[in-house]
């Protein structure tokens, strides 16, 4: 039995060792190309906006078709942030201050945070998939072998058209909530119409409320259009390759606005309230 | 899909996505009551503040009258030093007299302004004589319990 | 027909000229080993073997998308390992390519398709380019079919838009990655012919990489044999079809055993079978 252990156990803990370090140097090789990957794209920044109807229409891909799920999503979490909010202020005799209430978690923070989860899994994935069968149907080969940069035509007007569309997104999102969330309070439970708006204005400032919203809304579209283009030319040229590729950007791209989420919100409202 | 119908599908998503950036800036958050009027500075000096916080009201007549620009404490006197930020719009006599005071019973701290008969105005900078701090719970009912203990004891 | 993809270099007679050249994916093995090659200007030259024998590395060290680790490799006299990636992207504008099953860009119609290369490389007004378009669609049979989209395309037809595309700025050099693959015998009648007639038309030179045999052999002026990351055969179409080589033999009557062994690697057959572990 003793000569099993040493024998067996060493090898299969030296296996499993080797596995992860070959896993991390394998994982941080790729984040460096992912680096130089986002650099080359930024490079072709201004390529991107000189044929503006390719980032319009990559704008209208990421963004217009993302409004109906965004929109509807938005009201219904407000109509769900105006029962329960009402529900557990009312126990404080503070069911004047839904409004300020749902304003604030709208715009601070559910307005980016879910807009943002739902771009990376409907325009997300969609961008991945794209790019991912044009790489495996060998139409980016096509394309460099005709001397005309992939990175310019096709994958630099898609990440610019997901960052521009993700805080307009986020701002529909929290308009739709606050809606939703006074058509269950003002009209369904009896708030009053003013107490609701005028504490809600009164308590949600501009500038750092606000103004952090959209710059958060900025960040994750950032991250989330990266992290889709990457996948997408990454993916290995075949059905699987695809569709774990595009598997990996719903998932990193929500996880990533998570952390981020919380790196932003410590910076920016540390000092507030 | 043609170039036509993209681009005005494009230019309807960023118009409404932008009106709503507009609306939550008016509408939810109090973007015109903030940045449109330009105020001057006075200042206050408290034992204690309480809860006032920055960007805190200042109201006179339970009307907004401009907000708490500052506050820090003066290492010698060890009194609360506030900074206001006044509308220009509205002048206060000499003797006006600032209040900490609480709206509700647990609602926000704001600073109250009530004016005297004085005919003279506070300038910009200058300093409001009559201050009256924040009402501390703690020392409320430590007063109330003084007070009921030594009624008692007379008794 | 007007030349306007960029002049040749004068007093090269080879298209492609490949020396020595050695390429492997990984250190361990390598793809090709070796192999000296030579294209001369004008003729249709065919690059046939196996799957999975190193033809397309080939395509892919002409066309600069990956280097040889030793040897040179020449386009129109330059070295293309030398190259800059401008220059790379000159080279490459005189180069066209058609690519197995046609990569043809799925958001655009056919008439967008074969007109990108010439709206990205060139300031022509709209009206030009169209007649240009026109043109390389009727040389290809598919000026009817300008309108429709890739999706709506049989394999044959999108070859041919791929083909109308890859000599839509005239090239001096023009690769075909398995332009035969997957066809009806008709279509491969009708690429076998355009391959050639367009190659006579333009003044090109065309590489051919492919293992169909019999339309290969109709339609080109000198072939390659390529088995194992070597160079084991070559000829003329006459040349090939009397040959005693046992590889060309093997390929061209389609011997299932010879030279390429039918059978992978394994131990014998006596102690496989009634053994329980693979």
């Amino acid at each position: 039995m003793q000569t099993i252990w040493a024998a067996v156990l060493p090898s299969a803990l030296a296996n499993g060792l080797r596995r992860i370090g070959n896993g991390s140097l394998h994982a941080i090789a790729r984040v460096g190309f992912a680096t130089r990957f986002f650099v080359a794209v930024l490079r072709q920044t201004p390529a991107a906006f000189r044929r503006l109807q390719l980032t319009l229409r990559e704008v209208y891909f990421a963004g217009v078709l993302s409004l109906v799920v965004i929109m509807v999503s938005g009201l219904f979490v407000g109509m769900v942030l105006g029962l329960q909010g009402y529900d557990t202020l009312n126990r404080y005799g503070a069911g004047d201050s839904l409004g300020i209430f749902v304003g604030l978690s709208l715009v601070r923070e559910l307005g980016p945070v879910v807009s943002g989860l739902l771009f990376a899994s409907r325009a997300g994935s969609a961008i991945t998939a794209e790019i991912g069968l044009m790489k495996t149907t060998e139409q980016l080969s096509a394309m460099e072998m005709m001397a005309v940069d992939p990175l310019a035509r096709i994958i630099a007007p898609r990440f610019w058209g997901g960052v521009i569309s993700m805080p307009l997104l986020a701002a529909l999102f929290s308009v739709m909530g606050v809606f939703g969330a006074y058509l269950v309070g003002v009209r369904l439970i009896g708030v009053d119409n003013g107490t609701f708006w005028g504490n809600m204005q009164a308590g949600i400032d501009f500038w750092p409320d606000v103004t952090n919203g959209i710059i958060k809304s900025f960040v994750f579209g950032i991250a989330v259009s990266l992290i889709a283009v990457f996948e997408g030319f990454d993916a290995k040229p075949t059905a699987e390759g695809v569709s774990s590729a595009t598997t990996r950007t719903v998932v990193g791209g929500s996880l990533a606005i998570l952390a981020l989420d919380f790196v932003l919100t410590v910076f920016m409202f540390r000092g507030v309230g | 899909m043609n170039r036509s119908t993209i681009d005005l599908w494009v230019g309807i998503f960023v118009t409404i996505g932008v009106g709503a950036i507009v609306f939550l800036a008016l509408k939810v958050g109090n973007l015109t009551s903030l940045n449109a009027q330009p105020s001057y500075r006075l200042e206050a000096r408290f034992d204690n503040i309480g809860g006032l916080k920055l960007r805190a009201p200042v109201k006179a007549a339970g009307v907004v009258v401009g907000r708490v620009a500052g506050v820090t404490l003066d290492p010698k006197t060890y009194e609360a030093v506030v900074a206001l930020n006044v509308d220009n719009g509205f002048e206060f006599s000499k003797d006006t007299i600032a209040s900490i005071l609480t709206s509700g019973l647990l609602g926000e701290v704001y600073i109250g302004l009530e004016a005297g008969g004085d005919p003279q105005m506070l300038a910009s900078n200058a300093r409001i004589a009559k201050t009256q701090s924040a009402v501390v719970l703690e020392k409320l009912i430590s007063q109330f319990m003084f007070d009921k203990a030594s009624s008692g004891a007379t008794k | 027909m007007p030349q306007f993809a960029g002049a040749t270099m004068p007093g090269t007679p080879n298209a492609v000229a490949m020396a020595g050249v050695t390429y492997g994916y990984d250190r361990a093995r390598a793809v090709l080993t070796g192999i000296d090659m030579v294209i001369p200007r004008g003729k249709v030259v065919a690059i046939m073997g196996g799957s999975g024998c190193g033809k397309t590395t080939l395509l892919r060290l002409i066309g600069g998308q990956i280097r040889a680790q030793a040897g040179r490799v020449d386009v129109d006299g330059q070295d293309v390992s030398a190259l800059d990636r401008d220059g790379l992207y000159a080279l490459r504008r005189k180069i066209g390519m058609l690519f197995q099953f046609g990569a043809l860009f799925t958001d655009l119609t056919v008439f967008e398709n074969v007109a990108f290369p010439i709206r990205e490389h060139t300031d022509l007004p709209d009206a030009l380019i169209h007649d240009l378009v026109v043109m390389k669609l009727h040389a290809v049979g598919l000026r009817g079919a300008a309108s429709l989209r890739p999706a709506e395309l049989s394999g044959g037809m999108a070859r041919r838009v791929a083909l109308a595309r890859a000599v839509a700025l005239d090239p001096m050099l023009v690769l075909y990655d398995e332009p035969f693959a997957g066809l009806d015998p008709i279509s491969l009648g009708v690429v076998g012919q355009l391959i050639r007639q367009l190659n006579d038309a333009l003044g090109s030179t065309s590489v051919v990489v492919t293992h169909d045999v019999y339309e290969s052999l109709k339609i080109v002026d000198y072939m390659y044999f390529v088995s194992g990351g070597r160079i084991v055969a070559q000829g003329t179409p006459a040349e090939v079809r009397v040959s005693t080589d046992p590889f060309v033999r093997q390929f061209v009557d389609g011997e299932p055993d010879g030279p390429v062994p039918f059978h992978y690697p394994a131990r014998s057959y006596a102690d496989d079978l009634g053994s329980r572990a693979a």
